[in-house]
């Protein structure tokens, strides 16, 4: 096993932010379907070790470019980056502001146990979600402006964490 | 063992193991209604014992007796000695219930091919009768747990959404609501332990009863004399049953949500377990779905007919290309940090294999030891989480309060368990667990167990090892020589000598009657063809990725 290999070139995937999903998804069904350690059960201890190693890197490097946050993460690493150095925690003053006001919207909802309140808000803030998705692709794939993806990024984790907390407060109000 | 038990359970309470699935892995603090059940539980560290007739049990010992019937009665169907087993766990099962669940089947004599979560089991009987692509749920309402898994089938794949559920809500639950309208209705005092057991099995009935008829005369007469009879009617039931119906729905909604889909999203919905016979769980399934579920095949052997499915694929029988499994953990793993809290490691619904790694720091100047607590749960503090295992890294040199860098690495395998290793960075100082002897059995208590089983059949024990390494020795050999044939290029001619040489050693301990022997020659050419194997699976990816490109950019 490579591992100096970057997880896109494990699927045969441009390192870029945009994504090809369906290539990703067959690439990664067809590298499980040649390691996965369910193939190797009859076989030898050292051919399951391998193919433990194999399918914990291949669901590892999934994992990663699936999801939203982890792939810008890991683009910027490639670039020397830490996307989510504790000591740059630098944030425009607009977004935090709406921040504010979700967090209002979400304490307001679960105070009048309001699910339509909910339901409404978690489209709002997938909208955004998806919004600061294609500023990434322009930051990180046209412009190469890596600190202002490294904001973006962060923001995106903010965006996760507010629709966890939606999560969190239909799960309080459906008992 | 089975029916014989079933009778046995009102004359003889205290020594009928009745739903022991329930106590694997779990203290005594664990279990809910322990007031309401007839044992005598023995508080031991890490897992609850039950002092029986027969001496103190565990849980792993109970399930080990039913595992070795249930073998036997394999070998007599199938006419030979069994090569392997895929267990079938709850999927809500955490690591503690899975490890004590393996540990009774090598206490039985049971090779594990793999433990296999019952709803995926489940999905494999449907998918493949059904040839389905999609999302689907699966709903799975046993006697003592109830699992919900999201799945989506793609060309022959079942990846495994989200799963939730809770381990200790079943049918026993619905059994206990009738008696308690039993004992209501007949005003009946304190129970004895056979009389609380007979009215047990008479809600039972009445339960099944109401499967088929819209109610049931419930005839009771107790060993005091006291007696009820009163008839119960199916909505009766139902309303005693709408409070265990929501708990079901709540695990099915999170499931949803972690998964990222509404119910519109689902395809079907497979019911499995015997509870799902009640009419009033369909109807909640079906409303809360908005869709009739799927009912076709019998719940209570769905599981297991889906399991002898992937144990003949996992033991080599098919080609292996027909279907993959690709299953998650059900439970985030993580460790205590500073302040009582939890730090997630590995979040919940992460596909297994997987392994992930957190660097961790000293806090004091001159520490020169860690101590490390793993954890598995969704709650913050780390006193609501199960507790897998606590150990301590030592030997760290000291230096200035955070300065150490301390890498933790969780590895979770393909059946779901748990590893934890412990490393500095700077030195190299190194420590690891088999996240297991912090409750339940650790392998000094299997070996003892297993040696009591065999005190009075020692040459049986004997020949029964030898007789496996023999099998296994016979199968490596076979497997190393034609993966050699197959891929000689990949091999340098020494590293083929070393290999020859390893495994002509092999073959003359086969003909010899050391089982430790036969054990260490297998180990010894598993080591000298660990390059070999990386090396052909390296060409494997190669080959298989070079596809993928041709079909994606011809």
């Amino acid at each position: 096993m490579d591992f100096t290999q970057t997880h896109f070139a494990l699927f045969g995937l441009p390192a870029t932010y945009a994504l090809d999903r369906e290539h990703l998804d067959r690439a990664y069904r067809e590298m499980q379907n040649t390691v996965h350690p369910d193939r190797f059960a009859a076989q030898s201890d050292a051919e399951q070790r391998v193919a433990m190693q194999w399918a914990t890197r291949a669901n590892e490097a999934y994992r990663t470019l699936k999801h939203p946050v982890d792939r810008g993460v890991y683009l910027l690493q490639l670039q020397g980056i830490d996307a989510l150095d504790a000591h740059n925690t630098q944030m425009a003053p607009a977004f935090l502001m709406q921040q504010m006001e979700w967090r209002e919207a979400i304490d307001d909802a679960r105070g009048a146990k309001r699910v339509d309140a909910l339901d409404a808000l978690m489209d709002e803030l997938r909208i955004t979600h998806r919004q600061i998705e294609s500023q990434l692709i322009d930051l990180l794939d046209a412009k190469q402006d890596f600190e202002g993806a490294r904001e973006a990024v962060r923001q995106l984790r903010f965006m996760d964490k507010l629709i966890a907390e939606v999560g969190d407060v239909y799960e309080e109000l459906e008992g | 063992m089975g029916y014989t038990a079933q009778r046995a359970q009102s004359q003889d309470p205290h020594n009928t193991l009745i739903s022991v699935k329930r106590f694997m892995g779990r203290g005594l603090k664990d279990i809910d209604d322990v007031a309401s059940m007839p044992y005598h539980f023995v508080d031991a560290p890490g897992m609850v014992q039950i002092k029986t007739i027969a001496g103190v049990k565990s849980p792993v010992e109970v399930s080990a007796e039913i595992l070795k019937v249930l073998r036997a009665r394999a070998e007599s169907a199938l006419g030979g000695e069994l090569v392997g087993a895929v267990i079938t766990v709850p999927a809500y099962f955490d690591d503690a219930q899975r490890q004590a669940t393996k540990d009774a089947a090598q206490l039985a004599g049971i090779n594990v091919l793999r433990l296999l979560n019952e709803p995926t089991a489940a999905a494999i009987a449907y998918g493949l009768d059904n040839t389905s692509e999609g999302v689907f749920a699966v709903y799975d309402l046993g006697g003592g747990t109830f699992d919900i898994s999201i799945l989506k089938l793609s060309k022959g794949v079942f990846e495994v959404l989200a799963t939730n559920g809770d381990s200790a809500l079943g049918g026993d639950d619905f059994d206990q609501r009738v008696f308690c309208w039993m004992v209501e209705k007949g005003r009946f005092q304190p129970l004895s332990a056979s009389d609380m057991r007979l009215l047990l099995t008479k809600a039972r009935d009445a339960k099944e009863a109401l499967t088929e008829h819209l109610d049931v005369r419930v005839t009771v007469v107790l060993s005091t004399g006291e007696m009820m009879d009163a008839t119960l009617t199916q909505a009766e039931f139902n309303a005693m049953a709408s409070s265990l119906l929501s708990k079901t729905l709540a695990p099915t909604r999170k499931a949803l949500r972690d998964a990222g889909l509404t119910v519109g999203d689902i395809k079907g919905v497979v019911m499995v377990g015997g509870s799902t016979r009640m009419p009033c769980v369909r109807q909640a399934v079906a409303e809360f779905f908005k869709q009739a579920p799927l009912t076709n095949l019998d719940p209570d052997k769905v599981v297991a007919l889906g399991a002898a499915m992937q144990a003949d694929v996992l033991a080599g029988n098919r080609a292996g290309d027909d279907w993959l499994l690709l299953d998650v953990i059900p439970l985030s793993l993580g460790l205590e940090t500073m302040g009582g809290l939890t730090e997630k490691v590995i979040p919940r619904n992460t596909t297994i294999p997987t392994a992930r790694a957190q660097e961790f720091t000293t806090f004091k100047d001159g520490q020169t030891a860690m101590s490390v607590h793993v954890l598995q749960g969704e709650r913050e503090l780390a006193v609501d989480c199960r507790s897998l295992a606590r150990f301590e890294l030592r030997g760290i040199p000291p230096m200035v309060a955070g300065a150490a860098r301390i890498r933790v690495t969780f590895q979770v395998d393909a059946d779901g368990l748990l590893s934890v290793s412990a490393r500095e960075q700077s030195t190299g100082v190194e420590t690891s667990v088999q996240v297991k002897p912090s409750y339940g059995l650790a392998d000094d208590d299997i070996t003892r167990m297993l040696k009591d089983a065999f005190t009075h059949a020692r040459d049986d024990m004997v020949a029964r090892a030898l007789n496996e390494q023999i099998v296994d020795a016979n199968g490596l050999i076979a497997a190393t020589r034609a993966a050699m044939q197959e891929d000689s290029a990949l091999l340098a001619a020494d590293e083929a000598a070393a290999i020859d040489a390893s495994m002509a050693a092999l073959e003359k301990l086969v003909t010899q009657t050391d089982h430790l022997a036969i054990k260490r020659g297998i180990e010894a050419l598993n080591a000298v063809t660990t390059d070999f194997a990386q090396r052909r699976m390296d060409q494997n990816v190669r080959r298989a990725m070079a596809g993928q490109k041709l079909e994606t950019f011809g």
